[in-house]
């Protein structure tokens, strides 16, 4: 049963780790803007999709 | 594509071309020079969050951003112009940040280039005061992760004993997990908790009997009990209810925070000044910023630019526009010579002014001197939760100390001791302080979706209070820009027709057409003749009288009765209804007589007659009392209008009715209405445009949807009416809990189940009735924000 010791801090080490990622997160102001991130979730294909039409244009120009 | 046919729309499709040559200079519209002030030292100082000589960095209110489209243009900012580093932008907050290399592209390039593709920042005087950090959002994350850690922590080795751990395994996991716990509750008792500490000793030491007394002594009893049982080898301590308590509290705290961000109240005048202004220097037109001008500086100001300070007009014709001073609809016609006041809007062309006083000593600046702007805010206010408490922290120690005190008496001191605390802990008003939040949080959001914006959640309490809402007229009750026009012909010798001939029709609009004067463009606007026939010939306009002018060989005149009786013309008497009249005649003949009324707002006339019924109404103008009769009928025979009313005069208003007991709600729109705003127990602010400019206020809404206002109230009152039901309902919990502790059987099993449920049922009812209360309101939202 002595095991659980050391499962006991296994689990806490893991839950600290992800309590540093959080306090990590919080300072470099993830938390911050909740809303804009989900908007420049969209946004990567659109950029590809100008960028393939800005090749295309120039294509066309020479 | 759907940014593409945006940007299209919005005539932004030249980015897709000057993306392919990055580095190409954008040519600016308008005049040149227009940012160069940016670059003086002060300003650019000021503007700047980071400099180091090289690499600049700063935040710009654009506005303008309204969609994923313009999300995407301006972080992609940098492929316009190799000077620009990353952008970043904050949708909610209509904000960019932006670093830029001051090598390469100065301050005034970069605004600019931005002003250029359609999103100009907004440059006020305000802009330049220190801008609120992000620290205490930062700090309450924190808090709550912390907390929700060391809770998710504490309770998984909780659990274990509950259930009965020893039978199997010995002592030895009770130890460890006792330690344990006790040493993850320290941040929570000391970091996440810290608020409630501090805010429990400021108000002890005021002598005021907050909520959150009772809380920091719940906290301080569970922790010292738990490491008293723990240490003691007595019992397993009350630990992961103590997490749990201090977990929602945040909670709470977090959902409220959440509610009230992203719009500012508190703007003054600084805000609604621009940043700079063109002065007349001995090389010409140049652009200054506002706090570089001095008395005696000669100044351009152009059609809709501010006048900046009070001063002189030196040349042209002036006609000034008071609106969002004063509050009066007309515009004011100025000779040379005259004084002008600052926040005065000039309509026509460009005049020449000298100013007579320093920016800060205005006449418009001087009502921020008035002690109601001087107090700090409603701090004396009594909330809900605050006036609750009182009782109940008396009550919780009066049974606290009578328990403790029988059981001695009955020769059991172990116990009393125990029961003592034990009544602590469980009437730690945990659900009782979630109620308020959750509440007024959640009804702070379904107003927010339908553009109503509240200062924060204790604005709800008041207003459930008001008794008494005063109006005023220009802006807020009737359209700033719209106005209704309506012709009524005079019967001359020789013409039996009284209405308008076509021909008559197209001289007026012509006529109308060459004058930015206000009138004249609501005449035009209402003749919908866009290009008139007929060319204008010797067009004059005078200041203050009229417009003349020729066409198709007679002599047209649109203006004041004064002026045209000067002119040798005779107008019949006749009763005309009330607004401001623009004489028409035709070669020396008055023909008729354009009457142009302010557009009430469609709503608002059901929206008075139903706050009528429950509420004292009142009405402010500034403007004159050529309408007191129309709005007599709005308003009611009880109801008190008063016309011309100066700022202060407004101020003083809402001031008396206040010593007469009553709870004002104030709703108005421009600086003028700033003081009442500001005196009042809820000043609203009613905007064209939520983000724009507004005076310091409570809440701010949507001009287009003013009749919203007997919802808003109505879903305060109810608010308020839910937080008494969760009161009740979790004064219950406790007194089921205080049976048990003061017998002196509180098992840590009993406390661990009933508060986390008295939280919780208690915020699920409170968001539950308040939703329900609100679901109206959705019918109401036509368009997302």
């Amino acid at each position: 049963m002595s095991v659980i010791v050391i499962l006991i801090l296994a689990s806490l080490s893991i839950a600290g780790t992800f309590l540093l990622g959080f306090v990590w997160a919080v300072r470099s102001g993830q938390y911050e803007d909740t809303e804009t991130p989900s908007m420049r979730i969209l946004m990567e294909p659109l950029r590809q999709q100008s960028e393939s039409k800005i090749i295309s244009k120039n294509n066309r120009l020479e | 594509m759907i940014v593409h046919d945006l940007l299209n729309e919005n005539g932004l499709d030249q980015f897709y071309d000057l993306s392919r040559h990055p580095g190409v200079k954008m040519p600016a519209p308008g005049r040149s020079g227009r940012w160069d002030y940016l670059d003086d030292p002060v300003v650019r100082g000021k503007l700047l969050d980071f400099d180091d000589g090289k690499l600049c960095r700063l935040r710009l209110h654009l506005p303008a951003i309204h969609c994923v489209a313009c999300v995407w243009l301006l972080e992609n900012l940098f492929r316009l112009n190799p000077g620009i580093g990353a952008t970043k932008v904050n949708f909610p907050r209509r904000e960019i940040s932006l670093a830029f290399y001051s090598e390469k592209i100065a301050l005034s390039g970069v605004v600019g280039l931005l002003a250029s593709i359609g999103y100009e920042p907004r440059l006020t005087l305000g802009e330049l005061e220190k801008k609120p950090q992000e620290t205490l959002r930062r700090k309450y994350w924190l808090q709550l992760g912390i907390a929700g850690f060391g809770f998710g922590n504490i309770m998984l080795m909780s659990l274990p004993l509950y259930i009965g751990l020893d039978s199997f395994s010995g002592p030895m996991f009770r130890l460890i997990f006792g330690y344990l716990s006790l040493l993850l509750a320290l941040p929570i008792v000391f970091y996440s908790a810290s608020d409630y500490w501090r805010s429990a000793f400021l108000s002890f030491r005021q002598r005021r009997m907050t909520l959150d007394v009772p809380i920091a002594a719940g906290l301080a009893a569970l922790y010292v009990q738990s490491a008293y049982e723990i240490v003691g080898r007595v019992g397993d301590g009350y630990l992961d209810s103590l997490a749990g308590l201090v977990f929602f509290l945040l909670c709470g705290r977090v959902f409220q925070f959440r509610a009230q961000e992203r719009l500012s109240f508190d703007r003054d005048y600084k805000c609604f000044f621009p940043l700079s202004t063109t002065r007349l220097g001995s090389a010409g037109e140049e652009s200054v910023s506002l706090s570089n001008l001095a008395v005696g500086d000669r100044l351009v100001v152009r059609n809709s630019e501010l006048l900046p300070a009070d001063c002189r007009l030196h040349a042209g014709d002036a006609c000034i526009d008071y609106s969002f001073v004063t509050g009066e609809s007309e515009p004011v016609s100025k000779a040379a010579g005259d004084y002008l006041y600052a926040g005065g809007q000039q309509r026509g062309g460009g005049i020449t002014v000298e100013i007579v006083k320093p920016v800060s000593q205005s006449y418009l600046i001087s009502l921020w001197d008035h002690e109601a702007f001087r107090k700090e805010r409603h701090n004396t206010f009594n909330s809900l939760t605050n006036r609750f408490s009182r009782w109940f922290t008396r009550a919780v120690v009066l049974v606290a100390l009578g328990v403790a005190l029988y059981w001695i008496a009955c020769g059991n001191t172990g116990r009393g001791l125990k029961a003592f605390t034990s009544v602590l802990i469980v009437a730690c008003p945990c659900a009782l302080a979630l109620a308020a939040p959750f509440t007024l949080g959640t009804a702070h959001r379904a107003l927010a979706a339908i553009q109503v914006f509240l200062r924060n959640v204790q604005v709800l309490e008041r207003l459930a209070q008001v008794d008494t809402i005063v109006f005023d007229k220009t802006g807020t009750l009737t359209m700033a820009d719209a106005s209704e026009v309506s012709f009524i012909g005079f019967k001359a010798a020789g013409q039996n027709e009284t209405d308008l001939t076509s021909r008559e029709k197209g001289w007026v609009a012509g006529l109308a057409r060459q004058s930015t004067h206000p009138h004249s463009s609501r005449i035009h606007r209402w003749m919908g003749i866009a290009n008139p026939a007929a060319p204008v010939g010797r067009f004059a306009e005078i200041p203050g009288c009229g417009v003349e002018g020729c066409q198709d060989g007679v002599c047209v005149r649109l203006g004041s009765r004064q002026w045209l009786e000067t002119q040798g013309i005779v107008i019949p008497e006749q009763t005309i209804p009330a607004g401001s009249v623009v004489y028409f005649a035709v070669d020396g003949v008055c023909r008729g007589v354009f009457v142009l009324a302010n557009r009430l707002r469609p709503e608002a006339r059901g929206m008075l007659s139903d706050l009528g019924r429950s509420y004292e109404l009142a009405l402010l103008s500034g403007d004159n009392a050529r309408e007191r009769e129309r709005f007599r009928e709005l308003f009611g025979d009880r109801a008190g209008l008063q016309f011309n009313q100066s700022p202060l005069d407004k101020l003083g208003f809402i001031k008396g009715l206040q010593d007469s007991g009553k709870v004002v709600m104030m709703v108005g729109d421009g600086l003028n209405d700033a003081g009442a705003l500001r005196q009042s127990d809820v000043g609203v602010a009613v905007v064209e445009n939520v983000g724009a400019f507004s005076p310091a206020s409570d809440i701010i809404m949507d001009a287009g949807k003013v009749a919203g206002l007997t919802d808003v109230l109505r879903i305060a009152r109810q608010s308020v009416k839910i937080i008494h039901l969760s009161f009740g309902l979790s004064i219950m919990y406790n007194v089921v809990g205080v049976t048990f502790a003061a017998a002196g059987v509180l098992s840590p099993l009993i406390a661990a189940i009933l508060m986390p449920l008295s939280s919780v049922s208690v915020v699920a009812f409170a968001c539950g009735m308040t939703n329900r209360a609100a679901r109206p309101l959705r019918s109401f939202v036509t368009e997302c924000p």
